[in-house]
């Protein structure tokens, strides 16, 4: 003779079983949308806080094709390549910005910035600024003139820089300028003078 | 089992796990490496390639992938049969079977009708007879090639040998053509993937001329194919907005005094004789139509590619330099692959006046303007000029040209901009070299097929450099 709570105890077993079963058959080809997790084009890393510095960053201008010098007031830390690093980031998040004269794609990030001594910095930057960056000459040499000259017109000593895109070399920025080359801070110096003359 | 004798069971059966791995492999790769079969079909609305689809021994193709670019087509499928409309056509098949219904007209097939999913395959083999009756026309079916032409679609074409010194073959072309070239020692060899490109009476043609011997026409896979030979290298150059193709030897062989013989053709480009030998072609420019094959360049819209812009606009300017009487040349007159090293290589060895390298891009307007950005260096101690900065001495010739080509922009209304740029092959080139950026006119990138947008560039161009020729051919 089975017990009575045990037959009760199948039979609310059963029941569950059928009702998940019949739960199951309808759900079956139903497709569930998942929403993809919006990117997170924020830096990982805090923005620096407490005293502000006047520093002059480069910004580029795509119409009319030209390069200002512009002043900004930015915390900045102590260390000499956190600085650099900082005055990069800080351009960034002007051509970041909506409505910036010369927009970069959604997520391009400055990932690190050396400083070697005698006088180079190697700029890496991450793969979605390359990736997305529109392509063309001008375009492209404004990007890199912007780059180069603001950490030239704040570190002072500096003679060339190299940019690498997460952390490799690479043919060009969007299939015009070249980085396989180091860039000669002199060289773009004047490079930039010919783009402010244009305004 | 002794534990000696469970290790030797275990590597066997590790060894035939590996090998039965290596062999799965092997054959998947060797089963990618072949070519895909497909079929090219030439209309007047379209010429396009599709797949083949081998099933007992025979080759099917989809019949609605085939009529869909032609016209309005719509195709219905249940249990074993399946019904296609096609404009007014009303086309009734059964999944096994060779007897069709089209118009109300039944016919037999030479294979039976397949189904696979909603996807109906129809035999090879039946194309002739089937796809008349569908679209009310004639269709030419090369079987061995498998390459179908619905209509007179056909581009003819005709070729020539000048005896000239160097000699040349002209093929001309009933329609503009532009075929992959690709060149071996003695052998050049165009590829035509898209035009409905029909052989000539004789597919072997014998030239009596030692240096361009004979050519070939062939068909095969879908695609047509001509082959020239030589005991030369061969270069191809387009011209007639592209109706007009002319193999001639390559330039630095063209430059080389009649005497010479064949056999020092194969001089290395530091052994490249002097262009300045009497009787033989002088390029005023080269010109390099910036990207092409893999690198498409900027993607100006969905349909427009800068590589096509660029070659465009260097076919127009080779025009305008030709008819100012400055011999031009296009470093690429089609769809191929050059890497910059290649460009600098081959503009160095033929030593023109001057390098013109360009390009097109989305946004901007009128024209850029650039010159080498060299990083710094002394050459007065150095034996040797690095690869980087071969452009150094040739820096101020290439500045001038582009003070002289804004002068001629800004007369003709076209806004400009010069700048040194970080732009390959620019630094190693060792002849005055520039860049001309194009940006799209008012009306936006579909303005870079306008023919009067491209001459306006080109020929301010040309006449810019038709200024600066004394200087720059003085300079040379």
């Amino acid at each position: 003779m089975i017990p009575r709570h045990l037959l009760i105890g199948v039979i609310v077993l059963l029941a569950i079983s059928l009702t998940m079963g019949v739960y199951v058959w309808r759900m079956r080809g139903h497709v569930v949308e998942t929403q993809p997790m919006a990117t997170n084009s924020k830096p990982v890393t805090p923005p620096v806080s407490g005293p502000t510095e006047q520093v002059t960053l480069y910004v580029a201008d795509d119409d009319p094709g030209i390069l200002r010098a512009q002043s900004f007031r930015i915390p900045l830390p102590e260390g000499r390549q956190q600085r650099a690093f900082e005055l990069l980031r800080a351009l960034l998040g002007i051509y970041l910005d909506k409505g910036s004269p010369h927009q970069l794609s959604a997520g391009s990030e400055v990932r690190d910035v050396y400083l070697v001594d005698p006088g180079i910095a190697v700029i890496d930057l991450n793969s979605a600024f390359a990736n997305g960056h529109r392509s063309g000459v001008l375009v492209e040499e404004l990007t890199v003139a912007s780059l180069v000259q603001t950490l030239a017109a704040n570190v002072p000593g500096l003679v060339r820089v190299k940019i690498l895109v997460d952390g490799e070399e690479r043919d060009t920025l969007a299939g015009h300028a070249d980085l396989m080359n180091f860039y000669d801070v002199a060289a773009v110096g004047q490079m930039a003078s010919q783009l402010q003359a244009a305004q | 089992m002794t534990t000696p004798h469970r290790r030797r069971l275990g590597a066997r059966v590790s060894a035939v796990i590996l090998a039965l791995t290596v062999w799965v492999c092997g054959s998947f790769v060797s089963g990618s490496s072949t070519d895909e079969k497909r079929i090219s079909i030439y209309s007047t609305v379209a010429n396009y390639s599709l797949s083949i689809t081998d099933r007992n021994g025979q080759g099917y193709v989809g019949l609605l992938e085939i009529l869909d670019p032609l016209g309005t087509v719509r195709a219905k499928a249940s249990r074993d049969r399946w019904k296609i409309r096609y404009n007014d056509v009303e086309s009734d098949f059964a999944t096994g079977k060779t007897r069709v219904r089209v118009h109300g007209n039944d016919f037999d097939l030479t294979a039976p009708f397949l189904l696979e999913g909603n996807r109906g395959l129809i035999p090879l083999s039946s194309l002739t007879l089937l796809l008349p009756r569908i679209l009310g026309g004639p269709v030419t079916y090369h079987e061995a090639s498998r390459r179908l032409f619905v209509g007179s679609v056909g581009v003819r074409f005709a070729a020539q040998i000048n005896k000239t010194v160097p000699p040349s073959l002209v093929l001309n072309f009933s329609s503009p053509v532009n075929p992959t070239v690709a060149t071996e020692p003695g052998k050049l060899r165009m590829t035509f993937k898209r035009e409905p490109l029909v052989p000539l009476d004789t597919q072997n043609l014998s030239f009596d001329n030692k240096i361009i011997t004979s050519a070939a026409y062939l068909e095969e896979n879908g695609t047509a194919e001509i082959t020239v030979n030589g005991s030369a290298p061969l270069f191809a150059t387009f011209s007639n907005d592209g109706r007009t193709i002319t193999i001639a030897p390559a330039p630095h062989l063209a430059t080389q005094s009649p005497n010479q013989g064949v056999g020092s053709s194969t001089a290395s480009p530091t052994e490249s004789p002097n262009p300045n030998t009497s009787g033989t072609r002088r390029y005023f420019a080269v010109i390099d139509a910036a990207h092409g094959g893999d690198d498409r360049g900027a993607t100006l819209d969905p349909q427009l590619a800068e590589k096509d812009v660029t070659l465009a606009f260097a076919r127009r300017l080779q025009q305008e330099l030709e008819s100012r009487g400055m011999a031009a040349m296009l470093l690429r007159n089609n769809d191929t692959n050059l890497s910059q090293d290649q460009r600098a290589s081959e503009t160095n060895s033929i030593r023109p006046a001057i390098y013109i390298c360009l390009h097109a891009a989305a946004e901007g307007t009128g024209v850029g303007l650039y010159s080498a950005l060299l990083p710094s260096g002394d050459e007065t101690r150095k034996t040797f000029t690095p690869w980087n900065r071969a452009q150094a001495s040739y820096l101020a010739a290439s500045q001038s040209a582009i003070k002289i080509l804004r002068t001629e922009f800004d007369s003709n209304h076209v806004a400009n901009h010069s700048f040194s740029a970080s732009l390959k092959p620019l630094n190693n080139v060792t002849v005055p070299a520039i860049a001309v950026e194009v940006a799209p006119p008012q009306i936006g990138v579909s303005g870079f097929n306008s023919a009067e947008y491209q001459q306006l560039i080109s020929a301010s161009i040309s006449m810019a450099l038709s200024e600066a020729r004394t200087n720059l051919e003085a300079a040379r």
